[in-house]
């Protein structure tokens, strides 16, 4: 008898569906999205210590979490201006766009340096 | 371009070239002319009174940045102030918005390094017109991203000359306005900008640019929580795209980090509910972009099994989330919002629980003539403009509606931020005027253009073949289907229905040429010159009579020439020049920052109104007794009291008409102030018919003392209108020292206390066991 698939064969194709649509991406995306994990990864590590260890001085927390995060969303961001499937940004040279990435992170890592403390 | 009208006459790519060469290079001198336009409109001030700063806030604007030029950039920062607010002080360099001072001190620093030797005043009196020059530059940008270059000139110059943006950046109102609203505009062009392209240099630029805003005002929560409700809107109606993900999401990281960079924000940037809503539409804009990446890589059938499966999981860790939150923030009794925020939320708030926020005449609702008054005719171009932004509805266009509709309710909590409203309808109007243009002088180009084509085949020429043919090749490709339309001659009144009828047309830029007849298009396009006419005529109008009195200069204007009352200044130099460098000077709060700079004394309390406390002291003193005053300001190391009255000239703004505030709000604190004591029949009075609390409160003694020997006994108050009560009396605790020309303010020193009272201990040692049982109603002076 052909039962409707259960819940759980359902997750299991879903996860081996999305696992061949992802390995069918281009390297160059994969390196990026490698790095946004380690970003994230790294954001939430932050974190636990922050919880562990207490908020102060505040401003280094604010400023290490946040410059994680912000060079994830930068990362995230390039690799949406590079992804040869984007019909939006077919006109956009990857240097351009790569060179944007540089310089937002170097504004950003320099507002962090700044709050630092 | 609006609309490129070449296609209709001479379709040569160098004529084309050229004309728009030439509409560039005219686009250009308009704006430059525009910049002038704008500078120039604000300096009737100057020239009507002096190159003076204006009114009350600016003056410690003015102080702030003389400290700044003397001592530099690192002083500035750590400073704090003993002058002020004693003996508490103020820390200057975490309580102020240092942008505009900053900017102030960098022009300043630039044109002393290029050896053109402008004094301070000079710089700071003249920011604001070149900021507003600035501000009409941005709006020409913002809206040339909205709807093209002829919308954006016209945007410009209305907000050049639009009465509510003058009132608050005349030359000499040295405010945190006059540079913010530029700011605000800039940061909005970028973020349309970044939103248009998709470029990350653009989202950089649009992160510094709010950052200026930031330094600048504190009307930057507007902008934080405007964006995100704009890519709230756009995800909610299906308009989400990479662009908005870049223009939003890199904004929120930087941002809020360049935001916790300005010490008077610090962490309240990530603590505050102000900026709850983009964080909140920050992790909406992830959720929903990591959705459509999947329905990207995955096929249908697996994209319904993964949204089901996430939603069963989403909405379950959501309600975790949303009640942790709920919870962190009902903790607070304002739930994380600050006080002016909330008297922003519900216009009732300030009245019932801070009487400071609501005793400030610019937090009160505006009135409709004010609307009428500040924005004259773009008050009713604005839903044409909103009409003109939905054909065709865009990202850009639809963040235009969004901002007008939310500074239109802003504005109607609070007078003040009228000039939040103006650039939003500077640009809708700008559209409206531009999109009637438009159409006016396409139907008066298809009636030239149609005489020409039969004058020429009147003459035989081949040419109207070539002018017929290609016109008649851009109506066919335009209209699909209706073969009614290619009649050119018809007559078309009812444009919007067509576009309705038409959607598919809608994303061209180039309509079809539709014309109104060519009559009803000259007397219209003479209408629309007319109107503007009338709006100039206004915009000068108020810029000349109502928004240039420096307030701290009076004139009027009677049979026997121009009076002019600068009382003002006479007080704060006579402060200046007979006192100790260390007195200490108490009036109200409004006079602080001018007498911190003009007359540089120490005041105890001015117009930061950051401690209620601390006003209601002065409050309570104003209103108690003399003696009690008197105690009141000598524990207070007070000098010197300074009242301003009008009631001799008939100057409205004293602090007889003030009195009121001082009493609630000194009530509010002190409990044995009752605002009943001090009312006759609901009515504060001080004629014959005042109470004796009134009557004998250090506010009206220090008032009308000897006020009777200035018209012969009569003591008429000029602004009451009305002969005052008690005209006869001594001060016993205090002297006068001086009273200014028209007796607009009058300084007094505190008697130091006697020696010895002559039989009085004895007394009052044995009264004070007698009275203390009985007096149990009347409690007499917390400092006893």
């Amino acid at each position: 008898m052909v039962k409707p698939a259960t819940t759980k064969d359902d997750a299991h194709a879903l996860f081996y569906s999305l696992r061949s649509a992802y390995s069918a991406t281009p390297t160059n995306l994969k390196i990026i999205d490698l790095y946004v994990v380690f970003a994230v990864f790294t954001a939430l590590i932050q974190v636990a210590y922050m919880a562990i260890v207490g908020s102060f001085p505040f401003n280094s927390f604010l400023s290490g979490v946040l410059s994680c995060v912000g060079t994830a969303v930068l990362a995230v961001c390039l690799r949406i201006q590079v992804n040869k499937e984007n019909k939006e940004f077919k006109d956009l040279p990857p240097e351009r766009a790569f060179a944007d990435f540089v310089l937002c992170n170097l504004v950003l890592h320099l507002v962090i340096m700044n709050f630092l403390g | 371009m609006a609309v490129p009208v070449d296609n209709l006459t001479k379709p040569t790519p160098a004529s084309s070239t050229l004309r728009f060469a030439f509409g560039n290079v005219l686009a250009f001198f308009i704006l430059l002319l525009i910049g002038v336009l704008a500078f120039s409109i604000r300096l009737f001030s100057v020239i009507k009174y002096e190159s003076v700063i204006h009114e009350f806030d600016p003056y410690f604007n003015y102080r702030v940045t003389q400290f700044l030029t003397k001592n530099g950039i690192y002083d500035f920062w750590n400073w704090f102030d003993d002058r002020t607010w004693y003996p508490l002080g103020r820390v200057i360099g975490g309580t102020v918005y240092p942008g505009l001072t900053l900017t102030a001190g960098t022009i300043w620093k630039v044109l002393q390094s290029l050896n053109i030797p402008l004094s301070v005043e000079t710089v700071c009196v003249f920011t604001a017109p070149v900021f507003s020059a600035f501000a009409a530059w941005a709006t020409y940008l913002l809206t040339k991203e909205v709807k093209g270059t002829g919308a954006g000139l016209t945007a410009a110059v209305l907000l050049a000359m639009v009465p509510s943006y003058i009132s608050r950046s005349v030359a000499g109102s040295y405010d945190n306005e006059a540079v913010a609203i530029f700011a605000l505009i800039f940061t909005f062009y970028l973020y349309i900008k970044t939103l248009n392209t998709g470029s990350l240099f653009y989202a950089t630029l649009n992160s510094i640019a709010y950052f200026y805003m930031v330094c600048s005002w504190g009307g930057y929560t507007f902008i934080i929580n405007l964006i995100p409700m704009h890519v709230l809107l756009c995800i909610v109606t299906g308009r989400y795209s990479s662009r908005l993900y870049i223009a939003y999401a890199p904004l929120v990281v930087l941002g809020t980090l360049l935001a916790a960079l300005v010490p008077v924000v610090g962490f309240n940037a990530v603590m505050t509910s102000e900026h709850f809503a983009s964080f909140l539409v920050f992790i909406v804009i992830h959720v929903v972009a990591l959705a459509y990446y999947i329905k990207g890589i995955l096929s249908p059938k697996m994209f319904k099994v993964a949204a089901t499966l996430v939603v069963s999981v989403g909405v379950v860790v959501c309600c975790a989330v949303v009640a942790v939150l709920v919870a962190v923030v009902a903790s607070s009794p304002t739930k994380g919002w600050s006080g002016r925020s909330l008297s922003l939320l519900d216009p009732t708030y300030a009245s019932k629980y801070i009487p400071i926020i609501a005793s400030v005449s610019e937090h009160q609702p505006p009135t409709w003539p004010s609307y009428f008054m500040d924005l004259n005719v773009l008050a009713f171009l604005v839903p044409a403009g909103i009409i003109a932004c939905f054909a065709p509805l865009s990202d850009a266009s639809s963040f235009v509606i969004l901002y007008l509709v939310m500074s239109v309710y802003f504005s109607g909590v609070m007078v003040r931020l009228m000039l939040v409203l103006a650039p939003a309808a500077c640009i809708m109007s700008g559209i409206a005027l531009s999109e009637a243009f438009d159409v006016f002088t396409r139907s008066i180009k298809f009636y030239i253009s149609n005489l020409s084509e039969f004058l020429q085949t009147d003459a035989g020429d081949t040419l109207p073949g070539n002018n017929v043919s290609p016109q008649n090749e851009v109506l066919k490709n335009e209209k699909k289907e209706d073969t009614l339309k290619e009649r050119p001659s018809r007559k078309n009144k009812k444009k919007e229905k067509e576009n309705i009828e038409k959607p598919y047309v809608k994303s061209k830029t180039e309509k079809r040429p539709l014309v109104l007849p060519v009559e009803a298009s000259f007397f219209a396009l003479f209408l629309t010159v007319l109107l503007g006419g009338f709006y100039v005529v206004h915009s000068v109008w108020a810029a000349a009579e109502a928004y240039s009195a420096p307030s701290i200069v009076l004139t009027s204007h009677s049979h026997d020439g121009l009076h002019v009352f600068d009382d003002f200044r006479e007080a704060y130099a006579w402060l200046s020049h007979n006192t100790e460098v260390d007195d200490k000077v108490a009036s109200w709060w409004d006079y602080g920052y001018q007498t911190t700079a003009m007359a540089n004394r120490t005041v105890i309390v001015d117009n930061n109104t950051w401690n209620n406390t601390h006003i209601a002291t002065v409050g309570t003193a104003m209103s108690s007794p003399e003696k009690a005053g008197w105690e009141i300001f000598n524990s207070l190391d007070v000098k010197y009291v300074l009242v301003v009255f009008g009631g001799l000239v008939g100057y409205p703004s004293d602090d007889i008409n003030k009195f009121l505030w001082m009493v609630r709000i000194g009530g509010g604190v002190f409990p044995h102030i009752k605002e009943p004591d001090y009312l006759r029949d609901g009515q504060y009075r001080i004629d014959s018919q005042a109470t004796p609390t009134m009557l004998n409160s250090l506010m009206y003694k220090l008032s009308y003392f000897r006020f009777v020997e200035t018209d012969g006994g009569k003591g008429y108050d000029r602004v009451r209108r009305t002969e005052i009560g008690k005209k006869y009396f001594k001060l016993t605790h205090f002297e006068e020292v001086f009273t200014t020309h028209h007796w607009m303010v009058r300084i007094y020193k505190l008697k130091p206390q006697k020696n010895r009272i002559r039989g009085k201990t004895k007394k009052s040692k044995s009264k004070t066991s007698p009275t203390t049982p009985r007096s149990g109603t009347v409690k007499k002076n917390p400092w006893h």
